[in-house]
């Protein structure tokens, strides 16, 4: 698993990878009460906004830690946005996505750099 | 994503009960009742489908012309007599906080007293009573009252016009801002961006937004003011006008307005000023000598029109020379002693952006809010802004030793905090919001501005007594000094104890949304 | 000054605890050039009494709808209003105060909120409706933008009788958003004829009914046809209480009802406060503008009422904000909600009978005005007329004999083929001897 500085985890499985909002994300949101996932099909570039996690007093974009075509969203956070609070890290995935440039993986930090971006914050 | 930390408990946690007697030690009643205070099911509850309140003679004619087009079945709409609804209603209001009770602090809102003469003049047949589209001849009066009000407007801002349509302060700063958009576009010089500062109220950059542009923020300084360099920076030909609020949101007059305006003008933008804080120099300044091009006014703030749950309002803008003649239709015009209405895009109006509502604006606020410069005049009203200046910086000096303000020295006419002061306690701002419903007050406006962590924004305004202002410091200063107390915490956390309802679960109500009732009447 | 309490005496002592030696000290960050000593260029104050005869003075100068036969309409409507509506919006509790964002002290305002939500929406015949709208107008331009989120399109169909200045109202704000209108010519009888203009990039169709001429309009067919082609239908209503008699928006296919409530509980006023309403299907609530209340529970398990879906709103979502509204109309809704539980469904069905009846006994007596002709085919309580002059100096003509016979459609929309066109509405304040005077002022005017 590895992480951004915007606090997304991304894990890589062959040419696909699924990514989502770390734990230390989903405490600062609070209960969260709605997601909003992109269509299936969509590309989306490094960088660019592509969900939105609602709590009650606040909604935060989430942004692609790397290239790729949505090939799967989570369809269960629809009736259950609360899987995010409980599991963000593995039931509280966001989408799925098809790599556009596997080398783009090597520009994100590992669980210890993660870790003491968060001690900081 | 972005890290956004507004997010705050909306879930109730568990308080622990009372240890140190804050609930008094009362039987409990045999049917559940609680003194003066009544139960009230809904509507949908209590009403009947086949009940009414009103008498209506019995209908002589049928629809039978209308064939299909008619509706059939039950509409699924309750009624009630009218003793019932009498009932059904106050019982209800017993349940509301309201400016009527008590010093109601709420930065950014200005809650002054609502006076009754303008609730019994509005109700004037000649003024309440009148279509706007009856010919022009018979609503001189109406005409004749708006022309005044706008003179008003435009003479204690020091502005050449005033576009008196729109129907709330949101509604206004899109007027100033489609104002500004048709400019640009007559000089053929389209612009994409706004700037507004970091502590903008949301309506600034939605408004923006909605009116087609981009936007982006402008820093602020350590001592809570718009960064002049940061501006400097961000001011270019892409920019088609800059939106500031001053006083600002944090309470803080602008002292380099004159600079900002004049950075903005020699950029070629507009600068729109966020009149929601107009109250701490009504009568004082004018926003013409600060270099203001659009500034709205929100009549349901300054000139006491009434809150009423949530309006109505009314945001009519002043508008410099320059951007006069894009004012949207209507315009009051006076010809050969009489006052007329242009309401299309022709003639003196042919430069106008369109039209942004039906109608000619709230006239029922214009009333109200004419009869109280009538009678502030000019005096009065320079008062009311001293006063209201005056009440905020007592409440500040008074909360200081426990409460740091957010900036240092004077603010205007509303007080900011942070909670800093919380350090070390696990409270937030919101547990003193809600410790001081128990003491009797509404709380103060809470996270807002968003550049303040856990801010709090106390707007007294000039119609508290002095009493009364320290009635609510007393309350402040128990609560701070309450709340470092060890195992205060879990007290805290379970406010409000003495209000119709403790804390509401708002994370339910967004997860399974229930916005209207059904007939199983509990929540999916 | 009677509405400011402090005292000289309480203002030196707030100074000296504060520690300045005037109030002019606490303006000090005031800049020299913009610091006035004097008073503005305006009158003293005055007391209640020389305020009252100014206001007296005004109103005097204006004829009210109730001293004359009063026909006028045009998406404001005269009806009566019990008194107990005013007097209940007038209690200190409803009237001073605020939005209720602090829901454990703001119960009434809620709770009240979410029963005129529930009014609104079985009214319109849809799912859900929010708080409210500043009026009709401005909430027909928010559900145009709220279909183009939804469909992704940037294109709207304006019908051909929907009101002109609701058509002017959507124009302004759509087109700054980038979206594009197309304002059908007026046409007293024409809806159905609004798919035509229906293309690909069309977010929505805009359709009043009963629309400005009078005409009532069974939507379903264009509603069908809309949906084929990957569109919305927006319907208008500027006469609310046409909705206890006609069939629903709802039950035609309306995906979004933009409405004003001005006919319940609210008077005339010269134009606003009015109050929009604001209703659609359930599953494009999170796309809706305005605010909406919802059922929850309290700490205790207590039954209570939030604001809620706040995400969509500018406090929270800013720039990507469904609308900037903020404060919206929540005083003239309590008044809508107070007047329709009074009326009940069975005395709003009765109301909106006594309507159309004065408006049959209307057109029976312009049907015996010569050079007179009604061009309604179907309606609710409004008729278009046409006249053998032009409408608006036969509506002036009347005025000066005290009748306000009602609304030109030039005034609306001159020169666009209907300068001949009076609209006149009756409602249930209209007596036969107005309808016996305006006929006989009309055939005198002709004669």
């Amino acid at each position: 698993m590895r992480f951004t500085k915007d606090h997304e985890w991304i894990a890589v499985d062959g040419g696909t990878a699924t990514v989502g909002i770390t734990a230390f994300a989903a405490g600062q949101l609070g209960d969260v009460v709605y997601v909003e996932l992109p269509e299936v099909g969509r590309a989306v570039a490094r960088g660019e906004g592509f969900a939105v996690v609602e709590s009650v007093k606040a909604a935060s974009d989430v942004y692609a830690p790397v290239s790729g075509e949505v090939v799967e969203v989570n369809a269960a956070l629809s009736a259950a946005p609360e899987t995010v609070n409980a599991e963000p890290q593995a039931g509280g995935w966001l989408v799925r996505l098809r790599l556009a440039d596997p080398s783009e993986l090597d520009g994100l930090m590992d669980q210890a750099a993660y870790d003491a971006l968060v001690a900081e914050t | 994503m972005n890290m956004v930390d507004v997010g705050r408990p909306t879930r109730p946690e568990a308080g622990e009960p009372a240890a140190q007697g804050r609930f008094e030690t009362r039987p409990a009643t045999l049917t559940g009742g609680s003194g003066l205070q009544q139960p009230e099911g809904l509507l949908f509850e209590v009403g009947g489908l086949d009940r009414c309140g009103v008498d209506l003679p019995e209908p002589e004619l049928d629809a039978s012309d209308l064939g299909d087009l008619v509706r059939h079945g039950e509409i699924g709409l309750p009624g009630l007599s009218e003793p019932e609804t009498v009932r059904h209603y106050v019982r209800l209001s017993q349940k509301n906080h309201a400016i009527d009770l008590a010093l109601y602090p709420l930065g950014s809102c200005t809650m002054k007293h609502n006076p009754r003469l303008n609730e019994k003049l509005a109700r004037l047949p000649g003024l309440a009573d009148i279509h706007p589209l009856q010919p022009v001849s018979t609503v001189q009066g109406a005409l004749e009252l708006m022309d005044a009000l706008a003179h008003w407007l435009k003479t204690v801002t020091g502005m050449a016009a005033v576009a008196l349509s729109p129907k709330a302060g949101a509604h206004g700063e899109l007027c100033g801002l489609l104002a500004i958009r048709a400019a640009h576009e007559a000089r053929g010089d389209a612009r994409r961006t706004v700037l507004a500062p970091t502590s903008a109220h949301g309506t600034n950059p939605a408004t923006a937004a909605q009116a087609g542009y981009a936007v982006a923020s402008i820093a602020q300084t350590a001592d809570g003011r718009v960064d002049i360099a940061d501006l400097a920076a961000k001011l270019g030909p892409h920019v088609a006008a800059v939106m500031v609020t001053n006083p600002n949101t944090c309470g803080l007059f602008e002292r380099d307005i004159l600079e900002i305006a004049r950075l903005t003008h020699e950029a070629g933008a507009y600068f729109y000023c966020d009149g929601a804080n107009f109250n701490a120099i009504v009568g004082r300044v004018r926003p013409a000598d600060l270099g203001v091009d659009a500034m709205h006014i929100n009549l349901h703030k300054t000139f006491s029109t009434p809150h009423g749950g949530g309006g109505p309002g009314a945001g009519p803008v002043v508008l410099s020379q320059a951007l006069a003649g894009f004012a949207p239709v209507p315009w009051i015009v006076a010809r050969d002693g009489r006052f007329d209405l242009v309401e299309h895009v022709e003639e003196e109006a042919a430069q106008a952006f369109g039209r942004l509502c039906a109608f000619h604006g709230q006239m029922g606020m214009f009333v109200r809010a004419y009869a109280y410069m009538l009678s502030h005049g000019a005096d009065g009203l320079r008062q009311v802004a001293e006063d209201a200046v005056l009440n905020a910086n007592y409440v500040k000096a008074r909360l200081s030793d426990l409460m740091p303000p957010a900036f240092d020295g004077p603010c205007m006419h509303e007080a900011l905090f942070d909670d800093a002061w919380l350090d070390g306690t696990g409270l937030s701002t919101l547990d003193i919001a809600k410790a001081l419903i128990d003491e009797g007050f509404h709380p103060m406006t809470v996270y807002f501005p968003l550049v303040v962590r856990g801010a709090m924004l106390i707007e007294p305004t000039e119609t508290e007594s002095k009493a009364e202002l320290d009635r609510f410091v007393e309350a402040m200063r128990a609560i701070a000094a309450a709340a470092p107390a060890p195992g205060a915490a879990g007290l805290f956390k379970g406010a409000p104890y003495h209000a119709p309802l403790r804390r509401l679960d708002e994370t339910l109500a967004a997860r399974s949304p229930r916005l209207v009732w059904k007939p199983d009447g509990g929540l999916s | 000054m009677r509405y400011l309490p402090l005292t000289g005496a309480d203002r030196r002592a707030m100074l000296a605890t504060i520690g300045a030696p005037t109030v002019d000290a606490l303006f000090e960050d005031v800049p020299a050039e913009a610091r006035r000593d004097g008073l503005v260029d305006l009158p003293r104050g005055q007391g209640e009494l020389e305020v009252e005869r100014a206001l007296q003075r005004l109103a005097a100068k204006n004829l009210p709808a109730g001293a004359a036969p009063f026909f006028c309409g045009a998406g404001a409507y005269r009806h009566h209003v019990p008194a107990s509506v005013d007097h209940l919006i007038q209690r200190s509790e409803f009237l001073t105060a605020y939005t209720p964002y602090q829901p454990e002290i703001a119960q009434g305002s809620l709770q009240t909120v979410f029963e005129f939500q529930t009014q609104v929406a079985a009214l319109t015949g849809m799912e859900v409706a929010n708080a409210s709208m500043y009026d009709g107008s401005t909430a027909a331009a928010e559900a145009v933008l709220m279909a183009m989120r939804i469909t992704r399109r940037g294109r709207a169909v304006l019908s051909p009788g929907l009101h002109p200045h609701y058509a002017e109202a959507v124009a302004a704000q759509v087109r700054p958003a980038g979206g594009k209108v197309a304002r059908l010519p007026l046409a007293v009888d024409a809806e159905a004829a609004s798919i035509e203009a229906v293309d690909a990039d069309t977010a929505c169709v805009v359709v009043q009914t009963p629309n400005l001429f009078g005409t009532a309009s069974d939507l379903s067919g264009l509603a069908e046809a809309v949906h084929a082609r990957g569109a919305l239908l927006v319907v208008v209503t500027t006469e609310a209480v046409s909705l206890g008699l006609l069939k629903p928006p709802g039950e035609m296919g309306a995906d979004i009802v933009a409405a004003e409530g001005q006919s319940i509980g609210n008077g005339l006023n010269f134009g606003g406060p009015y109050v929009g309403l604001f209703a659609t299907r359930e599953r494009y609530v999170r796309q809706a503008p305005g605010r909406l209340c919802g059922q929850t529970v309290d700490a205790d398990g207590r039954r209570g009422f939030v604001l809620t879906l706040s995400t969509r709103e500018q406090h929270i979502r800013r720039e990507k904000a469904t609308s900037n509204i903020c404060t919206n109309s929540g005083l003239c809704a309590l008044a809508f909600s107070i007047h329709m539980t009074l009326l009940g469904q069975a005395g709003l069905k009765r109301l909106a009978l006594l309507n159309h009846q004065a408006a049959r006994r209307l057109k029976s007596a312009l049907d015996e005005v010569p050079g007179v002709e009604v061009l309604t085919p179907r309606f609710f309580n409004e008729l278009a007329v046409r006249l053998p002059r032009p409408a608006a100096a036969v509506a002036e003509a009347l005025a000066a004999k005290g009748i306000l016979a009602g609304v030109p459609v030039s005034r609306l929309a001159p020169g666009a083929g209907f300068d001949d066109v009076l609209l006149a509405a009756a409602t249930e304040t209209t007596t036969e001897d107005d309808i016996a005077r305006l006929a006989a002022a009309l055939k005198e005017v002709f004669a």
